[in-house]
Formats: C-alpha cells, structure tokens, sequence
C-alpha cells in the first residue's frame, strides 16, 4: 500500500514537471509567433536590457572575480610537479570561455532575473493586471514576454563577454601575485592557445541560457495563483527550473559544439 | 446585443455559474446584483472571454465570444471597456500611463493628443493633476476612478462595471452613476453594472438581473424590481439577514 502511494507520488510529481515543460513549450512557440512585432517593442525591450543589465552586473562581476581567481589556484595546484606554470594562462583561459563564464553567470541571472520576471509576472497574474491587459485587448505574450524573452538573449552574451574579461583579470592576479607567472608568461600562453571556436561556443551557451532564464521566468509568472504566498513559490519555481535548465542544456551543448 | 444563453462555470468541481441567460439589449444599461459570491464577477468576465463557460454560449451582436479563436476575441475586446473590482491598474506605470496604454498600443495618436484625451477622461471620474502618481499612492477610490478612466478611454461600445461606486463616498457615488447614465445617453453606450448599491442600481438601470448561487432569479424593470414580492429580492432591498424564508 505504502510502496503503490510512494509510486503514484513520484508519477504525479513527474506529470506535474512535464506539464510545466508542456507550458514552456507553448509560450515558447506563441512568443515567437509573436517575433515580427519586435520592432514595435523594442523601447520595451531595451527597457528589459537594462534592467536585467543593471540587476546582474554587481554580482557577475564579484562571482567571475573569484571564479578566474579560483580557476588559477585549483589549476596551479594540478599542474605542480607536473606540468610548467606557463601554461598556466591557456588551461584557464580555454575553462573561463568555455564553462566557467557562461555557466556561473547563467547561474546568477537565473538567481536575480529568472527570479525577478517571475515574481513581477506573478505578482501581475493575481492582482489582475494581465487580466487588465487583455481586457484591454494587448495580449500578455507579446506587450510582456517578447521583450522579456528578447533581452534575456540579447543581454547574457554580453554580461559573458563582460565576465570573461573580468575573470581573466581574477586568474592573472592570483597567478602573477601568488604564483610568480609574470604578465607576459600569462597572456602569451593566453594568446598562443586562444581558439575564437571557444569563445563563440561560450556566448552561443549564454544566448541558450539567457533565452531559456528568461521563458521560464515568464511561464512560470504567467502560471501564478494563490495571492503573495503563490508569488513567493513561483519566484522559487523559477529558480530552481532555470538552474536546472542551463545544467542541463549546458551538457546537451556540449556534446553539440565540442 | 449583448446575449448570454444558458451559461454554466464551474472552478475546482465548485459551481459558479449555473444555468445564466440574460439579454442585454443595445444602448440599455443592465444592473446585476446578488449576494456576495454568487458569481457576477465571472459572468462579467465571461463576456469578455477571460473566462471560458464549460457550456452555453456569450452572444456579442450575433457572435459567440465563446467560441472565437484569440485573434477574434481581441478585435471584439477593442469595443469593450471593462472596470474591474479592484481596479487593477498597472503599477509599474504612472496614472497618465496607465490611461494612456490602449491608445498607444492601438492608435497612431501623438503625444500632445494622447495627453489632451487622457486629461479629458480623468477630468470626467473627476481627477486631474494626478497624472504623475503612481497606483500605490491613491487612494481605493481614486483607482477605482483611475480604472473607469482607462476602460473608458478608447470610447467602447459597450462597457462592464464591476462595482464601480463601492469604496467612494456619496457625493463621488453621484458623480459616477450620473457619468454612467450620460455614457448611456449621449455616447449610446450598452453597459452592464454589477453593484451592491441599490440607490445607484436605481439610478443607472433600465432593467435589474438578479443573481442567486449562480443563478437568475429575477429579471426585469427597475419598477417591478422594486414592487416584487420575490423573497429574496424582498430580503435583498430591505437589507434583511437571516435564513431566506422560501426559495
Ligand atoms: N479563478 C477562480 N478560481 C476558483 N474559484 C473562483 C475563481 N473565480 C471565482 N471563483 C469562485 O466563483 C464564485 C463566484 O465568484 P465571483 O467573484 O464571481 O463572485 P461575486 O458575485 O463577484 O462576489 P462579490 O460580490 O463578492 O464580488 C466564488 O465562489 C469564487 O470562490
Ligand atoms: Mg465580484
């Protein structure tokens, strides 16, 4: 009995997420039906531009700080004994443009945007106020999530490139003040093995996640119910499914650009 | 023509609406009341196709809202103006903004003009000089006006007032049913009012529905409305609480 209730828990959890998925699904293809009106947004989305801009950059910048710091520590500490510090530049390097950068920084806009477009949809779906804008006959798709979902891919490739360069000059700290490279051992072994195939998959990566980040946030604002509390779980929902989304699709990349 | 046959909602298994016909005739004002959570706010929305009837069908001159596909919906919503209860107003823009939307978004007006029509409309709920406020600083029933100027704004055919003099005091209850009555005779517009406020059904309505767990009790003039021996209408007038003698 208690094993048939546990089965039939885990069904309906799995049914519940594939639903979710389904609703990402459809508001995917309706805001690209939506696409040919982009012009017509587009103070709308610059609008979105800068906010996700300005939401993010603090923390991007402090999160690929550390990361290009970390990458350089970790990466000394394996090469010791083994192989020469001036390679030290190029192994963290390929890592800050393939993976680090545009991972971490999905990761936190996830935490901020994802967030903040959820809780505002959502905070719009139980005041009626999506109810107000169709009434008004301007549909909710393309006046809130076009531009939304449009500056979600926009955006992140830029704060990637912002936090490339920026973890680089975490890693060169660590690296010419605690491990003796010199700046020119550095950014030669940078420059000698920089592959531009790198850095574009990294910023195809962050299109993926920015636009990903951004519909989830806006499905799961758009799904909203139950008052202040049912905002507070979509802001969370939107957390967790974007994380879990740029994980995921950052594997399924992978095997598609390596 | 607004015609709604046999309509039937329910949410969660929870019946809503059971059974609702009503026809509201053009340039007529139609005042629905009925005791709290009888489901007025969802027949309104049902016109408007916020919410979808499991049956029955919402007759807008001769097409049936019910059945539209979205495009079509929105077409039609364009000749509506809807007030809602909590006034619903955008609260990331300013009270000009707000007003101002529909026109921006379906109209090819300038700036000067769209600032000329919307002080205009706000100086019709009577306001003026609050453009630059945001939602959160009014008052209940400054939205509340603040939401009729908006439906009002692109000129609609027909307009849906949720309870649009509750939260205002006298004298503004007044100036909104007069408003109401002069949007219905002079712009021949066709409304529909849901309202607690007997003295303001009294005022606007050509007819009364009355609406009862989801269904209509009563239907007919103002006159006969007042003179009904219904007792449910009676204990409604009279503003008696307490078991209902009879159904
Ligand atoms: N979105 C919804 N989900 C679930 N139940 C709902 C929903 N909307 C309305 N209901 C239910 O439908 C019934 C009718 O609600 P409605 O808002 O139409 O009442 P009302 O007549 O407008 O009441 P009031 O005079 O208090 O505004 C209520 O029992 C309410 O709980
Ligand atoms: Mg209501």
């Amino acid at each position: 009995m208690m094993i048939a209730g546990f089965f039939e828990n885990i069904g309906h959890t799995f049914l519940s997420y594939l639903r979710e998925v389904g609703r990402m699904v459809i508001l995917m293809i309706r805001i690209v039906r939506f696409s040919p009106d982009i012009i017509r947004n587009r103070s709308l989305t610059i609008g979105q531009m800068m906010k996700i801009g300005v939401l993010s950059l603090p923390l991007v910048t402090v999160v690929s700080m550390f990361t290009g710091a970390v990458a350089s520590w970790q990466a000394a500490y394996q090469f010791r004994g083994l192989i020469s510090l001036d390679f030290l530049g190029a192994a963290v390097s390929a890592a800050i443009f393939i993976e680090l950068s545009p991972v971490l920084t999905g990761l936190v806009v996830a935490g901020r945007v994802g967030a903040s477009i959820a809780a505002e949809l959502g905070t719009m779906c139980v005041t009626e106020q999506i109810d107000a804008l169709e009434s008004l006959a301007i549909d909710p798709v393309r006046y809130l999530a076009l531009p939304r979902f449009t500056a979600g891919w926009i955006t992140m490739p830029l704060l990637v490139i912002y936090s490339n360069i920026v973890a680089h000059f975490g890693a060169y700290l660590v690296a010419s003040f605690l491990m003796d490279v010199s700046t020119a051992a550095f950014f030669g072994s940078v420059q000698r093995y920089f592959l531009f195939h790198n850095v574009l998959s990294g910023l195809v990566k962050a299109l993926v996640f920015g636009g990903g980040t951004a519909l989830v946030g806006c499905a799961v604002g758009f799904s909203t119910t139950g008052g202040a509390e049912g905002v507070g779980k979509s802001t969370i929902r939107a957390f967790v499914y974007s994380s879990a989304f740029i994980l995921i699709s950052d594997y399924i990349l992978a095997t598609f650009l390596f | 023509m607004i015609e709604i046959e046999h309509i039937e909602k329910s949410f969660q298994g929870k019946t809503a609406l059971r059974d609702i016909s009503l026809s509201i005739p053009e340039k007529q004002t139609m005042v629905i009341v009925g005791c709290s959570g009888c489901g007025k706010t969802v027949l309104l929305r049902s016109i408007i196709g916020l919410v979808k009837p499991e049956r029955g069908r919402i007759l807008v001159n001769g097409r049936d809202v019910t059945a539209m596909r979205r495009k079509e919906l929105f077409e039609i919503r364009k000749q509506f103006g809807m007030l809602f209860q909590g006034a619903a107003l955008f609260d990331s823009m300013t009270v000009e903004e707000n007003i101002a939307l529909p026109l921006r978004e379906h109209t090819k007006l300038n700036p000067a003009q769209v600032r000329q029509k919307v002080s205009e409309k706000l100086k019709l709920v009577g306001l003026s000089s609050i453009g630059d406020k945001k939602p959160s600083e009014l008052s209940g029933g400054m939205k509340k006006r603040v939401g009729l100027a908006r439906a009002l704004i692109m000129d609609p055919k027909y307009m849906l007032f949720d309870e649009p003099t509750t939260g205002l005091d006298p004298i503004m209850s007044d100036a909104i049913n007069r408003l109401i009555l002069n949007t219905q005779q002079q712009l021949n517009i066709t409304s529909i009012v849901v309202t607690h406020d007997l003295k303001s059904a009294f005022t606007v309505g050509n007819r009364i529905a009355m609406i009862c767990e989801g269904v209509v009790i009563f239907s007919d003039s103002v006159e006969a409305f007042q003179n009904s021996d219904h007792p449910v209408v009676r204990q409604f007038i009279e503003g008696r609480s307490g078991p209902r003698e009879e159904k």
